[in-house]
């Protein structure tokens, strides 16, 4: 059966130390795609060391702008279409210069829609809480979880100890 | 020598990140006197301004004085005075973080949140000065039974389409910085805020999959954010000079007043850095080396907006367009010359007491002169608005008009709806980013383990050599 371990550490040396041990095999079965890290801020340097992970937020942005592009053409000539039946006065129907402003407002528009909805799906929020979501990540903790079989627990705990942890936590995962 | 250091430092990098927890959270709760005092002044403002527009609805616009060619005064005036004030937040935020000035760390949510505020704000504005209030969704584009679509050829049309967009970047801009806090917020309160934080913080969980799409989003944000910025008050700025009016009609308007916003804003966030300071003792977070930061800022955008202004005149004086001439002369000597001489000290000369480190350093003298710097940026809108309508084309409509008590209790109104909603918001939402500042707190700590390090081993392998 597959667990989740959480290891609670003081400080970034420590996670990252403890992020290297599993890089160098020292927990038989566990690589470092097994691994989360939760951390009070945005760091960078932990990235470095987990290897490049993918985010999709700026395919939506582009998406989303392309959308707007689109659309704010289409949607604005079909308006102004509806002139047809009223007196131009020689003035075209579809304003190519003056559209050109309003197109831009909406692929700004969509496109920041579309990052956000983007940046909420990528980011898998909307979950429900767990045992392994602790509150002192938000303070001055950082958090590591690692998925591993029952078996592999032990040497992982073990690693955990030995760059200092403040605390362990487990939690089965539902099969 | 510890307080020349302190004085020096943007901020402390001892200050521990339970405490940057604490003392934030500690300026959300229990209102003392003074906010409550804050609070009733800015309902007394608000009720004015109510009571203006209760009145101007139901007389119509005759007590305005507004009439023709006097169409716009005050209502569009504050209203580019309130879209200038949001480009605060933009700046600090968008642009700064692009530029990775990380001084801007402590300041930048309260500017964004002046942002917001002061875009709902401008958006009252349009639609006041409309009179038939009751019709004012007729601006937005939609489907109507009799097949009636606004006229997209107009700026006014392009206002809304942009100040829309503008309002909703900003709110999730605002918003998606803000829900790494939400989530502190959530795991240390009860009752009602902890319902809204968990609503409002999605389940952030502080994963790095979280942060790393996080910080993506933040920048293609900022990314969206800037040029839209700029576009709004070009936009703005085409509302005049697309006119066929003398002294609107000049291309340099668009940046004149990007820069003027800009400079509004910044003037803006800095009394607001001085009165949040001072009210949540926010002095370490807060500290005097990011204020001569804001300040210095502020100066150099005041210098841009000079020379763009003098470029105006400039223009106007060598096109040699008689009718133009003869608005910028009545400026300097006609009866609207007090406040354009005024306009002129306040945005032209007093910024240079921004570069003064004493002035810089004393919480009410620069409180004061950035309220006069605001003064000035509304005259100027005033300036822009007001003589160009008194002395168009045709001679028959010249006169000077002077804003009735609606037109003026409506602006004071507006002035206390602003204030309403941002001290709402310093209650309910942390006005200091708690995990940007600990980033901040924790790189300088980097840096300076890093260089005593270097500063130790250095006369070591000296010694060894």
């Amino acid at each position: 059966m597959k667990k989740r371990i959480l290891g609670l550490f003081s400080d970034f040396d420590q996670a990252i130390a403890v992020v290297v041990g599993i890089r160098q095999y020292e927990v038989p079965g566990v690589t470092v795609d097994d691994i989360t890290i939760k951390s009070p801020i945005e760091h960078p340097e932990i990235e470095e060391i987990l290897g490049e992970r993918s985010s999709h937020v700026p395919k939506f942005a582009l998406s989303g702008a392309l959308f707007g592009l689109i659309f704010g053409a289409f949607f604005l000539a079909a308006a102004q279409a509806n002139f047809l039946v009223q007196p131009q006065g020689g003035k075209p129907v579809i304003t190519i210069t003056s559209n050109l402003v309003l197109i831009y407002e909406m692929l700004i528009l969509f496109g920041v829609l579309s990052t956000f909805i983007g940046f909420l799906i990528g980011g898998r929020f909307m979950r429900k809480r767990t045992a392994l979501d602790d509150e002192k990540i938000n303070l001055d903790q950082v958090g590591i979880v690692v998925e591993v079989e029952e078996g592999n627990a032990d040497p992982l705990r073990d690693l955990f100890r030995k760059h200092k942890v403040l605390e362990i936590r487990d939690r089965e995962l539902e099969e | 020598m510890a307080e020349h250091t302190a004085a020096t430092k943007d901020i402390d990098e001892k200050i521990a990140w339970a405490k940057i927890n604490a003392d934030v959270l500690r300026s959300m709760q229990n209102p003392r006197k003074g906010y409550w005092v804050a609070l009733a002044f800015c309902v007394g403002l608000l009720s004015i301004g109510i009571y203006a527009e209760v009145h101007q609805y139901d007389i119509g616009m005759g007590p305005s004085n507004l009439n023709n060619p006097h169409m716009w005064d005050l209502y569009i005036s504050t209203f580019v005075f309130w879209i200038g004030m949001s480009h605060s937040g933009t700046l600090l935020s968008a642009i700064l973080h692009i530029f990775h000035a990380d001084w801007r760390k402590p300041i930048y949510r309260f500017a964004e949140a002046m942002t917001t505020f002061s875009l709902l704000t401008a958006l009252l504005f349009p639609i006041i000065h409309l009179g038939r209030v009751w019709n004012m969704h007729w601006v937005v584009p939609y489907l109507s039974d009799r097949g009636i679509w606004p006229n997209f050829r107009s700026p006014l049309v392009w206002d809304a389409f942009a100040i829309t967009t503008y309002l909703t970047a900003s709110v999730l801009f605002l918003y998606i910085g803000m829900i790494p806090d939400l989530a502190i917020c959530r795991d240390n309160v009860k009752g009602w805020r902890r319902k809204l934080y968990t609503f409002m913080s999605v389940g952030w969980r502080g994963d790095d999959r979280q942060w790393r799409n996080f910080r993506k989003t933040y920048l293609l944000m900022a990314c969206f954010l800037i040029p839209l910025a700029v576009s709004v008050h070009s936009i703005v700025a085409a509302d005049f000079a697309m006119a066929i009016m003398p002294g609107w009609h000049v291309t340099s308007f668009p940046p004149y007043f990007v820069a003027g916003a800009l400079y509004s804003g910044c003037a803006g966030i800095i009394s607001l850095f001085v009165l949040l300071r001072y009210f949540f003792k926010f002095e370490q977070y807060m500290t005097l080396p990011i204020l001569d930061k804001t300040c210095r800022l502020t100066f150099a955008i005041a210098m841009v907006w000079t020379y763009l202004n003098l470029i105006e005149f400039a223009s106007v004086w060598y096109g040699h367009d008689v009718t133009s001439k003869e608005v910028l002369l009545a400026k300097f000597f006609g009866p609207y010359s007090p406040f354009f001489l005024t306009m002129l000290f306040f945005g032209m000369i007093l910024p240079f007491a921004l570069i003064v480190p004493k002035i810089r350093h004393n919480m009410p003298l620069i409180f004061i002169v950035s309220i006069l710097l605001n003064i000035g940026m509304w005259l100027e809108r005033y300036m822009i608005v007001a003589p160009t309508l008194s002395l168009a084309y045709h001679p028959w409509t010249w006169g000077v008009m002077w804003p009735s008590w609606v037109e003026w209790g409506i602006v004071i109104g507006s002035i206390g709806w602003f204030g309403l909603l941002f001290l709402i918001f310093v209650k309910v939402f942390p006005s200091v980013s708690m995990y940007e500042v600990k980033e901040m707190v924790y790189h300088r700590r980097r840096v300076v383990f890093d260089d005593a390090e270097e500063r130790v081993m250095k006369p070591s392998r000296q010694e060894g050599s």
